[in-house]
């Protein structure tokens, strides 16, 4: 009897624990999209379902995160406009390709008709094969290999690694920032990687002298003095970081601490540095990144989405967010140009939807006049930023 | 009835395991044919049978041979990897069955070779090493392939180390394996019904390895070694034995897994992997094949079968695990369940009595 009691008595800590976390997070769970319904009870008969994918636990879960609550917030608001109804359902896949699918099939069991995903790059290709095979269509917002939209059934909001790397050298040669650059770039990281390569093959097209190449890995990325040195030693006048804003933080701390002050230069994955705890902001002055969307933006547009942002989740929204966000309204303008119903089933939607992405202009938060080509890539320009002051200047 | 009852209990035994497998296959085959199967399980199908092979053949280390290995996922990756490329490079001009038995077949020899040139020097020792080794094994495995970049083009295969801009391909060329990006575009072969037939095959040989002269003296090297060695057993080939059989599998397994999908990341056959492969083989029981099984399936399912529960999912998934160690492996809860057992076979007892009175 004793034992049964104890389990008894687990079974009512497991119980309790978990209404814990029930009311501690109640503030956002009205965000979470848990069941994913929040906003479709107004017109559950006419609503078209948006399924979503992303990572919402494990070491890449902001991003998912973020990309969920940017996405909801669109729907949210669509929905509150009338017109076009939207039910927005995302589930979780760990940044893994296999629980990706897993998601994307427990989705077609929801009657997903439109997707929205996934969030990163190496799942996002796993399911690009499935959507394809489905005939389903697929916008994914961030996800920026390139092999993430091989077939003509999916599109991307953002820019992809290559497209960021060579942009990047151009732009630093055609501003001529500098003669001889160094690049710090993760190896084991495909968006690293995309970048790196990229940006390699274009700053020798331009004339750029690459004069330090250096490498790390996912398993150390703690200790950059050898790096940062051998990029000291090579005499570079700019350091091109196509990282996260994490590792940039220490290059950054670790290349004062040597008295090594070259100009830095970044990609998206920096968007957050300024943001990063324990880290001394006046290191990242004159840090410059290409990114389409920062939340201290200045225009109408930015100013009202974060506003709202931080209304509904209590944070800045960062660029995942805008993607999704940018995501939702693009599907929402294609869906009217097409005329597409919430009777009409998959297929037909991703035939409708094919064609019409490509007559849309979006004027979103990652850029105004976003046009599709049929291969599913976007064509907006892109923006540069110089931190001053800890916040982020238009250069 | 009377020739069941005759046969070997370890005859009878594997039958049954056979037979459970069988009747899995058929039960889903119908339930597909009628449309009862949801998308979602559907797509569970071929992880199901790559992570059952992966639990048999690991426990052929960990519960007959004794030692501890913690680095599975690598052998996986090692079959990942070497089948897919020979998949991509032969797949346009045989037939898919072909293309997949072939893979699996390099597959499971270049992780057979791998689990050689780690077992000949670590298995020699006594103590905990093959779990050191076998660790390190798996993440430096997993950096190789990070690194690793091979291409294709009418000259033949292009190989570096440094990224893909270095391979030196001509135009007609395509690169295979793209370094931290992976082998993309893979043309999915794998299916349950291939799947099952891994799973049948690799029961087939561990069962019938278990249950020989060979497998005898594999687990009198467990249970006493000293034992063993002094009735005149040759300990090191056999350790090697049970050890490379364990890696081939998992090494046709991680080809059974990556040709279902149409990408392989070196990231994904990490540590978390093997240990993964390692809970289902605890959970089964050690030396279990069929609760390896079982355990395999029913830990793939129940994550996919939580979603529901939303933000809890994990947190649910980890009271049950430990939920169901306990009920599985405590020793009072084992004894209760005797008693609960004895209890209902006496109760069967009497009332047959009372039928003959």
């Amino acid at each position: 009897m004793k034992k049964f009691l104890c389990l008894a008595l687990a079974l009512a800590l497991a119980l309790s624990l978990a209404a814990c976390g029930g009311s501690g997070s109640s503030a956002p769970a009205a965000s979470t999209p848990a069941a994913g319904s929040t906003g479709a009870g107004s017109a559950s008969g006419a609503a078209i379902k948006i399924g979503g994918i992303g990572p919402v636990t494990g070491g890449a879960a902001v991003y998912g995160i973020a990309v969920q609550n940017g996405a909801q917030l669109a729907v949210d608001e669509i929905n509150a406009m009338g017109g076009v109804q939207f039910e927005f359902n995302f589930q979780d896949d760990e940044h893994d390709a296999e629980k990706a699918i897993n998601a994307y099939n427990t989705l077609k069991d929801w009657g997903m008709q439109v997707l929205m995903g996934t969030v990163t790059s190496t799942p996002c290709i796993a399911v690009v094969a499935e959507s394809s095979a489905d005939n389903i269509f697929q916008l994914t917002p961030s996800g920026s290999a390139e092999d993430c939209i091989v077939p003509d059934s999916a599109f991307r909001v953002c820019f992809s690694d290559p497209e960021q790397g060579t942009l990047s050298a151009d732009y630093i040669a055609d501003n001529s920032l500098a003669a001889k650059v160094a690049v710090i770039y993760d190896s084991s990281d495909a968006y690293s990687v995309g970048i790196h390569d990229a940006f390699v093959a274009q700053a020798k097209v331009k004339g750029l002298e690459i004069v330090a190449d250096e490498a790390f890995t996912a398993d150390n990325k703690t200790d950059f003095t050898v790096q940062v040195q051998k990029a000291k030693d090579a005499g570079a006048e700019l350091v091109f970081l196509p990282i996260y804003y994490n590792e940039a933080s220490l290059i950054l701390t670790q290349a004062d601490k040597s008295g090594y002050k070259p100009l830095f230069f970044g990609c998206d994955g920096l968007d957050g540095l300024v943001a990063v705890e324990n880290f001394d902001t006046a290191l990242a002055e004159g840090v410059m990144l290409m990114t389409p969307f920062t939340a201290a933006g200045t225009d109408e547009k930015t100013a009202t989405f974060v506003k709202n942002f931080q209304a509904a989740y209590g944070e800045d929204p960062n660029q995942f967010a805008a993607d999704a966000y940018d995501a939702i309204y693009a599907i929402k303008a294609a869906i009217e140009k097409a005329g597409v119903t919430a009777e009409m089933n998959a297929s037909d939607i991703c035939d409708a939807l094919k064609g019409a992405f490509t007559q849309i202009t979006v004027d979103g938060l990652t850029g105004s006049g976003i046009t599709w080509d049929a291969g599913g890539a976007p064509t907006k320009t892109p923006a540069v930023y110089v931190i001053k002051d800890g916040v982020y200047v238009a250069a | 009835m009377q020739a069941l009852k005759k046969m070997d209990r370890s005859f009878r035994s594997n039958l049954i395991t056979y037979g459970m497998v069988l009747l899995a296959w058929l039960l889903v085959g119908l339930a597909s044919s009628a449309g009862l199967l949801s998308n979602s399980l559907q797509g569970q199908l071929v992880p199901i049978c790559t992570y059952v092979v992966l639990a048999v053949s690991l426990n052929l280390t960990v519960g007959i041979l004794g030692e501890l290995s913690l680095g599975h996922a690598g052998f996986m990756s090692v079959g990942a990897f070497f089948g897919s490329v020979l998949w991509l490079c032969i797949g346009g001009s045989v037939p898919g069955w072909i293309g997949l038995v072939l893979s699996m077949l390099l597959g499971g020899m270049v992780a057979g070779l791998f689990g050689l040139l780690i077992g000949i020097p670590v298995l020699r020792l006594q103590g905990d090493y093959l779990a050191i080794v076998t660790l390190a094994f798996g993440e430096i495995i997993k950096n190789i392939f990070n690194a690793v970049y091979l291409g294709i083009d009418s000259r033949g295969l292009h190989f570096s180390m440094s990224d893909s801009a270095s391979l030196g391909l001509g135009a007609d060329g395509k690169v295979l394996i793209n370094g931290a990006i992976g082998i993309t575009g893979i043309t999915k072969v794998s299916s349950f019904t291939a799947g099952i037939f891994l799973v049948l095959i690799t029961l087939f040989v561990v069962l019938n390895l278990i249950h020989s002269r060979a497998g005898r003296a594999i687990m009198s090297i467990r249970d006493n070694r000293i034992a063993a060695e002094a009735t005149g057993i040759n300990v090191t080939k056999y350790k090697l034995m049970a050890f490379i059989t364990s890696a081939v599998f998992a090494g046709m397994a991680g080809v059974l897994y990556a040709l279902n999908m149409s990408t392989v990341v070196a990231k994904k056959f990490d540590y978390n992997t093997s240990i993964l492969v390692l809970v289902f083989v605890v959970l089964g029981g050690m030396g279990n094949i069929r609760g390896s099984i079982v355990a395999a399936a029913a830990l793939t399912v129940l994550p996919e079968l939580l979603r529901a529960m939303a933000d809890y999912r994990m947190l649910i998934y980890a009271v049950l695990l430990i939920f169901m160690m306990i009920f599985n492996q405590s020793p009072q809860m084992l004894a209760a369940r005797e008693r609960l057992l004895g209890f209902i076979r006496r109760g069967k007892r009497l009332a047959g009595k009372k039928g003959e009175v």
